[in-house]
């Protein structure tokens, strides 16, 4: 319940700033720090620059709105004080009136009685008490009194004359101080509540609290849209900037890695921006704010509120350096049984058949123990942030009340400062806090941000060249010169590369896995640099072609079928632009899936799923091949494209292909080498360079490596004695 | 989710001491208020000043007291809560490995994955948040209540406008907010989508110079979710400052009608200060429980999938009475075997017979679709047949142990799993008992020991969860070697060597020859080398038995082998 107390007053008076997540959310935990602080704090707020008038207009507008609620309690303990004042007043009042009444009646029993003794009593009492008692049954009836002048004048006298009373039963036992003050509040209120000058309070305060939340809802409702217009361009940002990297940029990262800084890190950005940095403004003018207030009223009781802040503190870094070190060991626990659990249900079918389920179960167990351990503690550890600062919020309360109570008897402070001050300190807590999460959550930030400019700082590929040429009718020859190439630096990859292609003309690559197939086709259609050498097609170097212009020579087919969340029609019409209905089903006939695709219940209307699973892996091959179909280009890659078609329809296909490959230049890699068999010029690779070149019957009749590799298919079991 | 609780019933007792230490902790919150109110009525009013110092260290007591109650609140509902989490996940998990293919086709990999992970993380963190606030918010709100009506009646009238109306605001923006809160879910999916593809397909998009349309698409996304923020933004900077006002206003309206009621002699002035306060706990905790609207949806939503989960029960267990297949070895046969994939119109195996038996090698071709793998899914009863019977060594597969079952097969997947782990480790995952030679022998006729010998620390290499830094041919070799290990009685290759070059397929189908001699074995193969050599082979044709023999038999009988042939030979390699 610790923090509902702590909100509770904090929500009920400082109105403004959204406590979303709660004080001390992130306290605990580890904070992820960026590498350049500055200079990438520097660069984020460069984004919110031209924003920067609204973004004025929320510090303007914060400031104003924290002003009305920092003023209210101080507004509201003047109503609490004319009210106990005239509380007190009419208190003492009728107190005193009732004594008067009770002690003229004695006094006159008394005399009543003295004069039936006659002498005896006189002699007894001084000259002064009777003096006294002359006076107060001279004095006027308190309650037949209206002036407050008055009142207060028959108050003043009656006590002064009831000191001189020996024997008067109902004595004050009062100080001075509180004698005056008394007297005060019944001069200033003749004992009556001043509803008129209270009533006069509540209104400044409606209006005051109204004001407040008009302003703090502005500032919110600009704020969100400054909040995600600049993630808006940050996304936008990041997703041009994408397309000019290099592919080199994307092979070398996981996409999950891309994509969590566009999506979550951009998304924790603009939860900072959106929240965060209201609060961060509120909450400095409500400590400012706040201060100003307390020192108002009360400097010392202000200095006792701040003697707390140390013990805020202490306890903070207490609590977060014990609870980091078991959010970390929670982290690492969570971190192998998610890798377990996605092992072992991805390999469900192998652990299946090898009967390991109880080693798979034992296992989980285990991490499972070891998660529980690190867990409670952790949740445990943080838990204990809120009562702790909560004991320190209560002993402020404490203090305040004992310390103040002690004062107003005192005459030092009135009850309505204290009042004040109890909401003052008590909501004083909250931004304190606040601010020093977000401290924590501003940095996490800024480490998010970070990372999304480091995509943003990536080398761009090689733009394409101003006076770019264009091949107006390609008739697709092919020219490698001296091509020379690696991935990395140190491990050369091609050296020396030459072949030179005629139109229309097919050209098989093949090679065991790993021997340099598919880099041909990343330096052809230039998704990777060469790095020596040059490439041509039809006597054009192709850096001197725009990059979409050489690519839309092409039409490829990968083994990986890449097609997106959407209908059929809209996969296959992605290979032109423009395509109409008629040419996209002509093109589905050519590659075969015209068939498969009329008994889907959808047809052409169906949606593929996001991993495409309502479909077969041959049949996204003949829709990939469809697509290329489509785009009609004068050089085609087939890059492993029917290796999940089963053969016969495979020789549909390459008959359909046949047709197409007539007059094109096209680049074949397969595993089946009955797919290349009629290949003009057939490239056999290994290790990255061309071990032998020449048409199918020239390398058989060689008796090489593709020799080797053809006759192995058919030979089977008896390759051993002749294998390399 | 009240379901999941009840796996909470070991810590019965934990929970009943968690209720009264917040019962007490909210007492003590509540109790501080009325201490001050006695200061103020009896003590500086009054002017007594040891009252004041009395009360002062009676409240230090208190607030102590509070803390401590806290503290060991938190203890005790931390190790309740995540002993919920790791109650669930191991029965979740238990369960999954429970499973057979049948529901995990059903459910999928990827949503089991979520569901034993984060699905779990969440019940666990709203438990301990219900446990932490929940339960003190309406024990605040309801004592607040309570303690408010005792110092006066007719104040607490103030709440019956008050709470209504704080109520009201809550709900219609709940009303307002949600549909947007989900849809941005949607919303953030949808970039997330186009992203993805983007990133999936960044050789397609850039090969058919479409990067402007993708563009566009993003451009659409993005506008759209930036919108949708905003929306949800605005209303949000709307909620806090309307409650806020109907905060303040309620605590205006309370001193204004308490000073009439101290005017007329009804209440105390220290009574008014802690009713004031009492307004902003009940307030407070109003806001608490309307945060339960929002968490326990969505709890719920992982509760109902945790639920599923727990409810599928597997469709393959052990008989009642189990038979063991202890006198034949290597024995395989099935009869008039049909099956259907669950929901399929069209059986994927009508009418399966054959029989293999030790020292054979059966090889089952056919088109994409035919049903091979299916075929031999059924071997170690990864799913059950419809009708016919599936018999290993003379028993219904049904009949015998799943562990006894499986433990006479080696499986080699046509998909390659490994495991994080060393090589040795992968490869020992056959057989846990093998010896260091026993490995190094199935690494070396599985060829895959030119590659292990070429790393640089051979066996104990360690592979990456998914193997994902070796290639898909060495991970096809291993997990050639891990069957070759555990020398099983009958062996099944589901095209297992599709992912390594004709030379060494050739090679190694050379070197299997001898090791799997005296064993059954089976394999599924798309090229017609693989299978040529094979003492029968099974032309599938659309789940159904196209012809049965040699090579040299079917050509001249089936019409389907013949053209599987003649499309991968030429005419004079057919002679």
């Amino acid at each position: 319940m610790s923090e509902a107390r702590r909100d509770n007053t904090s929500m009920g008076r400082q109105g403004g700033g959204l406590h979303r997540g709660g004080p001390g959310g992130a306290l605990g935990r580890p904070v992820e720090k960026a590498k350049d602080f500055k200079k990438t704090l520097k660069r984020l707020l460069g984004y919110l620059k031209p924003y920067k008038v609204n973004l004025i207009v929320v510090l303007i507008f914060a400031i104003v709105g924290m002003g009305f609620t920092i003023a209210a309690p101080k507004i509201s303990g003047k109503a609490m004080n004319k009210l106990a004042d005239g509380y007190k007043a009419g208190m003492v009042l009728n107190q005193i009136s009732e004594q008067q009444k009770s002690m003229q009646q004695q006094i006159k029993l008394q005399m009543q009685k003295s004069q039936q003794l006659k002498g005896n009593a006189q002699a007894q009492q001084n000259p002064e008490t009777i003096k006294a008692i002359q006076e107060i049954m001279t004095l006027p009836q308190l309650d037949k009194v209206e002036d407050p002048q008055q009142k207060a004048e028959i108050v003043k006298k009656f006590i002064d004359l009831g000191k001189k009373m020996p024997d008067s039963q109902q004595k004050m036992n009062m100080s001075q101080e509180q004698i005056d003050d008394i007297l005060r509040a019944i001069k200033e209120t003749g004992g009556k509540i001043d509803f008129t000058f209270i009533g006069h309070i509540m209104i400044v305060l409606l209006g005051f609290y109204l004001l407040s939340s008009v302003f703090t809802f502005t500032m919110q409702f600009v704020m969100s849209t400054v909040a995600q217009r600049t993630v808006y361009s940050m996304r936008k940002d990041v997703d041009s900037k994408l397309p000019k990297l290099p592919l080199k940029y994307f092979d070398s990262r996981t996409h999950g890695e891309i994509l969590s800084r566009v999506t979550n890190d951009i998304d924790t950005i603009s939860t900072t921006l959106q929240q965060s940095l209201t609060q961060l403004i509120t909450s400095i003018v409500q400590i400012v704010g706040y201060i100003i207030m307390m020192l108002t009223i009360s400097p010392i009781l202000t200095l006792i509120v701040l003697a707390t802040l140390p013990l805020y503190i202490f306890s903070t870094v207490f609590v977060a350096k014990r609870s980091q070190k078991y959010f970390a060991a929670q982290q690492k626990e969570l971190g192998q049984l998610s890798g377990h659990v996605e092992e072992m249900y991805t390999g469900h079918k192998i652990v299946k058949a090898f009967g390991h389920e109880k080693e798979s179960i034992e296992k989980f167990s285990a991490i499972n123990d070891r998660l529980h351990e690190a867990g409670w503690k952790a949740q445990f550890v943080s838990g204990i942030m809120f009562p702790l600062m909560n004991f320190v919020s209560n002993l402020g309360y404490v203090l305040i009340s004992v310390v103040g109570g002690l004062w107003v008897t005192k005459n030092r402070l009135q009850i309505g400062d204290i009042t004040a001050f109890i909401q003052y300190s008590r909501s004083f807590t909250m931004p304190i806090v606040q601010t020093a999460n977000i401290a924590n959550i501003i940095q996490s930030t800024v480490a998010c941000a970070e990372r999304v400019f480091e995509v943003l700082d990536e080398p761009e590929e090689i733009p394409d060249s101003p006076n770019a040429k264009v091949i107006e009718y390609p008739k697709g020859e092919v020219k490698f010169e001296n091509v020379k190439f690696s991935y990395k630096e140190s491990e050369p990859l091609i050296e020396d590369m030459s072949i030179d292609v005629k139109q229309g003309h097919t050209i098989a690559i093949v090679g065991p896995t790993g021997a340099g197939k598919t880099t041909l086709v990343n330096l052809l259609m230039r998704f990777y640099e060469i790095g020596g050498g040059k490439i041509t097609i039809d006597g054009v170097d192709i850096r001197d072609i725009k990059r979409g212009d050489l690519r839309s020579m092409f039409g490829m087919v990968l083994q990986d079928t890449w097609l997106f969340n959407g209908t059929i029609r809209d996969n296959i019409a992605y290979g032109r632009e423009g395509a109409t209905e008629e040419e996209i089903i002509r093109a589905a006939k050519a590659a075969h899936a015209d068939h498969f695709i009329r008994t889907l219940p959808d047809g052409y209307n169906t949606i593929l799923n996001e991993e495409a699973t309502n479909i077969s892996q041959g049949q996204k091959q003949l829709l990939t091949i469809a697509r290329a179909i489509l785009a009609d280009p004068t050089i085609l890659i087939l890059d492993e494209a029917t290796s999940s078609v089963d053969t016969r329809t495979e020789v549909l296909i390459q008959k359909a292909m046949a047709n197409l490959m007539k007059d094109r230049t096209s680049f074949v890699i397969a595993h089946r080498l009955s797919t290349i068999r009629d290949a003009e010029l057939i490239l056999v690779m290994n290790h990255g360079s061309i071990i032998e070149m020449g048409n199918h019957k020239e390398l058989l009749a060689k008796g090489g490596f593709y020799a080797d590799l053809y006759n192995s298919q058919f030979t089977g079991a008896n390759l051993e004695s002749s294998a390399v | 989710m009240i379901r999941l609780f009840k796996f909470l019933k070991p810590f019965k007792v934990f929970i009943a001491c968690v209720l009264v230490l917040v019962f007490f902790q909210t007492l003590a919150d509540l109790y501080l208020p009325t201490l001050m109110s006695d200061i103020v009525d009896k003590g500086i009013m009054k002017g007594d000043t040891n009252y004041i110092w009395k009360m002062g260290g009676f409240m230090l007591l208190i607030a102590a007291g509070g803390t401590i109650c806290a503290i060991i609140a938190t203890f005790l509902s931390s190790k309740a809560a995540m002993g919920l989490g790791t109650i669930l996940r191991s029965k979740v998990f238990n369960r999954v490995e429970s499973y057979s293919l049948h529901e995990f086709d059903k459910l999928g990999t990827s949503t089991l994955i979520t569901r034993t992970t984060n699905d779990i993380t969440q019940i666990q963190t709203v438990t301990m948040i219900i446990m932490r606030m929940m339960v003190s918010a309406p024990m605040m709100a309801i004592g607040g209540i309570v303690l408010a009506f005792l110092k006066d009646k007719y104040l607490t009238l103030v709440f019956a406008v008050a709470i209504p109306v704080l109520a009201g605001a809550i709900t219609l923006l709940a009303i307002k907010g949600m549909p947007l809160f989900k849809l941005m879910q949607v919303k953030l999916d949808k970039i997330n989508l186009v992203l993805r593809e983007n990133l999936t397909g960044i050789r397609v998009v850039r090969a058919f110079n479409r990067i402007d349309h993708e563009q566009a698409r993003f451009e659409e996304a993005n506008i759209d979710l930036t919108n949708n923020y905003i929306k949800v933004n605005r209303i949000m900077a709307f909620l806090m400052p309307a409650l806020m006002l109907i905060m303040n206003i309620t605590s205006v309206a309370i001193l204004w009608f308490g000073s009439l009621r101290i005017d007329n002699g009804d209440m105390q002035m220290g009574a008014l200060i802690a009713f004031t306060q009492y307004a902003m706990q009940i307030m407070y905790s109003m806001l608490m429980v309307s945060m339960m609207f929002i968490m326990v949806p969505r709890a719920q939503a992982a509760a109902v999938r945790i639920n599923e989960v727990l409810d599928t029960t597997p469709g393959i267990s052990d008989a009642a009475e189990i038979k063991e297949a202890n006198e034949k070895r290597g024995f395989l046969e099935f009869k008039n075997v049909t099956f259907s994939y669950h929901g399929a119109e069209q059986p994927a195996l009508s009418n399966i017979t054959f029989s293999a038996k030790p020292g054979e090698v059966t090889a089952i071709i056919g088109g994409t679709g035919s049903g091979k793998s299916t075929l031999v899914n059924l071997i170690p009863r990864f799913y059950d047949v419809d009708s016919g019977s599936v018999l290993v060594d003379g028993v219904d597969v049904r009949e015998m142990l799943q562990e006894a079952l499986r433990s006479k097969i080696g499986f080699v997947p046509q998909k390659a799993v490994l495991f994080s782990g060393t090589i040795a480790h992968n490869i020992r995952y056959g057989k846990v008992e093998a010896t260091d030679e026993e490995i190094r022998h199935a690494a070396e006729v599985a060829q895959a020991k030119e590659f292990i010998s070429e790393m640089s620390s051979g066996f104990e290499h360690e592979i990456a969860q998914g193997g994902i830094n070796i290639s898909g041919g060495q991970k096809q070799r291993l997990s050639i070697a891990r069957v070759l290990v555990r020398k099983p009685e009958i062996y099944i290759f589901d095209d297992s060597f599709s992912a390594l070059d004709f030379k060494t397929d050739a090679k190694l189908r050379a070197a299997l020859k001898n090791e799997t001699a005296d064993a059954t074995v089976l394999i599924v193969a798309q090229r017609v080398g693989t299978v040529m050599d094979a003492d029968r082979i099974i032309v599938l044709d659309e789940g159904q038995i196209a012809g049965m023999g040699t090579h040299r038999e079917l050509l001249n009988s089936c019409e389907v082998y013949r053209e599987i042939v003649s499309s991968q030979l030429s005419e004079e390699e057919l002679a």
